[in-house]
């Protein structure tokens, strides 16, 4: 029992279980790991009660959310999903006794100094291009790299590819090989 | 709303998604941002391991005759291609995907909630923008749901046993040069 409640598992153990569960999501209830068509259906079911039409009228939305006359459900398998992450990871922090209270993330703090507003305007700004990244491309680390890349998907190992080479070159431009060293 | 059962199966789902990515350090801003930075290879070892895994046990339930369909997405090089970049780019500033992100928020992350109003927020620009998208990018190199099997006419197993061996010899790699770093004190 004392591996269990250790501040982390080994990755490799914990990327066979995520394999095992997906597993299980694939055979049992015909359905893929995946979260960001959640963020679409969440904006979208939103902005659907301030502007019925505008809603209605997209493309967009209305593919994942239906028409007016035949509305597809918002509240469905994969929204439970993403509601339910959090839970998981706090119920995960408690085992291992590793719960954190991070508003600046030290390496961030060490490069671009103490203001929040900085880090949450960036936060955000980060977020969002991600996410536009995330549906042009029809998925994101969940649906695409993993679910995707295990069906040995074209378009997910484009993807991930992209990702990486994308986000290691992001990360050196940002901190620099010297703000790796720093923490 | 769907059926309960399809929600509760969604949630139990969730649940144990969750619980893991926190039990292997996912959630974490500096173990995705150190990723990058070459320094942490956490999440190159979670993602690989669950690929293989996965990808070798859904195939062979296939093969085993199990009533097991596929979902792939479809293949348009120039969309996937620009998505997985601004994804990228997005995904190292904020330091969470939007899987890691959301379950930061249970792991004590709060300046993740910023990254999560971004990601709502870059879901409604993209909205928007999906009629330009989907007329000039969407089109090019645009194949449908097809595999690397399907493209390649190569059996999976022959894709699968690559990942294998590379990975048990990246793995391998990346484990002796974690082990000189820490000794070297870097």
């Amino acid at each position: 029992m004392n591996y269990l409640r250790r501040a982390r598992w080994s990755p490799y153990l914990v990327g066979a279980l995520i394999g095992v569960l997906s597993w299980i999501t694939f055979a049992t209830m015909d359905k893929a790991l995946g979260t960001s068509t959640t963020m679409v259906r969440a904006v979208g079911v939103a902005e659907r009660a301030i502007a019925p039409e505008h809603v209605a009228e997209n493309a967009y939305f209305t593919k994942y959310l239906g028409s007016p006359e035949k509305p597809k459900p918002w509240f469905e398998w994969q929204f439970a999903l993403v509601l339910m992450m959090p839970l998981g990871a706090w119920l995960g922090a408690r085992l291992g006794k590793d719960h954190i209270q991070e508003s600046m993330p030290a390496l961030w703090e060490a490069r671009f100094g103490p203001s929040k507003a900085k880090r949450w305007a960036f936060a955000f700004l980060g977020g969002a291009v991600m996410l536009f990244g995330a549906r042009m491309a029809g998925g994101c680390t969940s649906g695409h790299a993993l679910s995707g890349g295990l069906q040995l998907a074209a378009s997910s190992w484009i993807f991930t590819a992209a990702l990486f080479g994308a986000g290691i070159g992001t990360a050196m431009l940002l901190y620099g090989k010297k703000g790796a060293d720093h923490v | 709303m769907s059926d309960p059962k399809t929600l509760i199966l969604g949630a139990l789902t969730g649940l144990a998604f969750g619980f893991l990515l926190q039990r292997g350090g996912v959630t974490r801003f500096s173990t995705i941002v150190n990723q990058f930075l070459l320094r942490d290879f956490t999440v190159l070892k979670v993602m690989f391991t669950a690929m293989i895994v996965g990808g070798i046990g859904i195939y062979a339930m296939r093969a085993g005759g199990m009533d097991v369909a596929l979902h792939v997405k479809s293949t348009a090089i120039l969309g996937n291609l620009v998505g997985g970049l601004l994804f990228g780019v997005g995904m190292a500033v904020l330091g969470y995907c939007p899987g890691t992100g959301v379950a930061a928020l249970g792991d004590g992350s709060r300046h993740a909630w910023a990254g999560i109003l971004g990601m709502l927020a870059g879901s409604a620009v993209f909205a928007e923008a999906y009629p330009w998208v989907k007329a000039n990018l969407l089109g090019v190199g645009a194949y449908g749901k097809i595999t690397l099997p399907d493209a390649t006419h190569v059996t999976p197993w022959v894709f699968f046993a690559v990942l294998v061996v590379l990975a048990l010899w990246g793995f391998r790699a990346l484990e002796k040069l974690e082990k000189r770093r820490a000794a070297s004190g870097g």
